[in-house]
């Protein structure tokens, strides 16, 4: 598969949404908590209490909706800072009560739009970035589809951060991309090389941890195997001296990008 | 070296900033630039005297970072950090090597952002400024990386810190990389906030995306010049998406006032004095024996 076939897959309208994880993980023990109890509740965050195993966790997913209907109402999975407030209460929620946090991220990106900049696009999501460097328990980041620039970043700043197979994380949009470079959105495929985007990528870039097969909807074996890992993952982390998971979360952000080989400093 | 040669809109988003091509900023020489607020023809010399500000109407236009630093710091007390560190093709992004040389050479830096310490009216703290000409300011990891070490350093020596943004955003080709600075960045700001350390943020024309959305947003005090366009999104994606006109003033530093955003709008002239008079009510004093 090319890189931009990874694109495509991840935006595939018939693949499984932050909702149907949910249902498959959780099953009835989802509880969801809704609003950013500021200014609305944005349906392209889905978030709330559910039960792993017999450990309560909060779970956060951008959905993008599964039908026109649905698509409308969750914006396309494009959240407004509403939607980055909401998820930000919830894993406040999640510290207070010391339950482990698990973002499941898919969104082509934060929204574009004269509301979203209105109240506060850009600060919702740096106050997420900066809430969740140093929020006192364990956050799990899964994306499971398309992961759209900071939009995405705002529910991945994590102790570890997954991606499946046919998942995409990206700084731009390849048709944004090339249209900015190329003034050609047509050459989209050619961007998506360059960018460096899909899982086995960032995984050599030592972005993310771990590659996930792609469950099935009908294989709920797959389901069971995804929800072992994450609670092996949980229970391992919640272990941790607070001040050693906050220590390793910041580390794992410094050394991206760290150019210590041509160390300078004064 | 052609020091005016930057206020011509080069890219989209300055582009786009006025919208249409007659707002351009016209060039005829170096001698004489045209000012986009006013369309008054202001002869160059006068106009770096002024601060790079229009002498008719005020329009606030860019200035290189080295500028801003000698705007804002006591003459000779600037001392930079990491001047040497400079980004490379980490992706091998086609023409990025190019680009980078190119920026190298027109601006005289090594990245889109100047570190250091320095004294305001004898103040100590440290200082990031970044440069509107070096690939529009854009944040690539060597920026990010700069930046986080600035912070760490004023947490380490319990240092104030001001950071002037002017940003297009994060560096796409850098890629995820140029992303992960935005959180980076911001743990580095949460370190120096938990620590009870004074972070301001002068915010300049123009500061978006991935700045916007990260350290920019974080300060204690949140300031702007004049008139700076401050938003997520630049203003033509947003139209393209919501398929209608922006309204004139939005994304202005008024406008992004007016919502709450941002603690005051600030002119260029009373920057310095602004900056100093926070400092002494957080407690920083001028340093013993200078």
């Amino acid at each position: 598969m090319s890189a931009y076939d990874k694109v495509l897959a991840a935006r595939d309208a018939h693949k499984l949404m932050a909702v149907d994880y949910i249902s498959h993980l959780f099953q009835d023990s989802f509880f969801e908590c809704h609003g950013d109890r500021r200014f609305s509740d944005d349906k392209a965050v889905v978030g709330g209490i559910a039960m792993l195993y017999d450990m309560p966790i909060t779970v956060i997913g951008l959905e993008k909706g599964r039908n026109t209907k649905e698509r409308m109402e969750r914006n396309f999975g494009s959240a407004h800072p509403e939607g980055y407030r909401k998820a930000l209460r919830l894993m406040k929620q999640a510290e207070k009560f010391h339950r482990p946090v698990l973002c499941l991220v898919d969104t082509s990106g934060a929204f574009c739009g004269i509301g979203a900049e209105e109240r506060g696009q850009g600060q919702a999501i740096a106050e997420n970035l900066m809430e969740m460097m140093t929020l006192k328990t364990p956050i799990l980041s899964i994306l499971i589809g398309e992961g759209g620039s900071g939009g995405a970043l705002a529910l991945a700043v994590a102790d570890e951060v997954w991606m499946l197979e046919n998942s995409v994380y990206s700084v731009i949009s390849p048709e944004g991309c090339a249209s900015i470079l190329w003034k050609d959105s047509t050459k989209a495929p050619e961007a998506a090389e360059c960018l460096k985007m899909t899982a086995k990528d960032l995984f050599d870039l030592g972005v993310i941890e771990r590659i996930v097969r792609e469950p099935k909807a009908d294989n709920q074996n797959m389901f069971e195997s995804l929800k072992l890992l994450i609670s092996r993952t949980f229970e391992k982390n919640m272990a941790m001296p607070t001040d050693e998971l906050l220590n390793a979360r910041y580390n794992r952000y410094r050394r991206m990008g760290d150019c210590s080989e041509k160390e300078n400093i004064e | 070296m052609d020091f005016f040669t930057f206020i011509k809109p080069k890219n989209e988003l300055e582009a786009s900033v006025e919208g249409s091509e007659q707002n351009r900023p016209f060039v005829p020489d170096a001698m004489w630039i045209k000012c986009p607020g006013c369309n008054t023809m202001l002869l160059a010399t006068d106009m770096e005297e002024n601060l790079h500000i229009c002498t008719k109407c005020g329009h606030h236009f860019k200035m290189s970072a080295r500028e801003r630093i000698a705007l804002l710091t006591d003459e000779g007390s600037f001392q930079e950090f990491d001047k040497d560190l400079e980004s490379t093709n980490i992706l091998d992004f086609p023409n990025y090597d190019k680009k980078l040389e190119t920026a190298k050479a027109k601006t005289g830096e090594k990245e889109s952002v100047v570190t250091g310490r320095a004294l305001m009216n004898g103040i100590d703290v440290v200082m990031c400024v970044m440069n509107p000409m070096f690939i529009m300011g854009s944040m690539g990891t060597v920026t990010g990386e700069k930046i986080t070490r600035a912070f760490e350093y004023a947490t380490k020596n319990s240092l104030p810190i001001v950071v002037c943004t002017v940003s297009g955003g994060a560096r796409m080709q850098e890629g995820i990389l140029s992303l992960m600075q935005m959180a980076k960045t911001s743990g580095a700001v949460k370190r120096h906030s938990d620590a009870g350390l004074l972070y301001i943020t002068v915010l300049t024309d123009p500061t978006t995306g991935g700045v916007t959305a990260s350290f920019a947003m974080e300060g204690d005090i949140i300031i702007s010049e004049p008139n700076a366009l401050i938003g997520f999104a630049g203003p033509r994606v947003i139209e393209q998406t919501i398929r209608q006109k922006l309204p004139k003033d939005f994304q202005t530093a008024e406008f992004v006032l007016e919502k709450g955003f941002i603690d005051a709008v600030v002119k260029r002239e009373d920057l310095k004095k602004t900056l100093v008079k926070l400092l002494l009510m957080h407690g920083y004093t001028e340093k013993e024996g200078e």
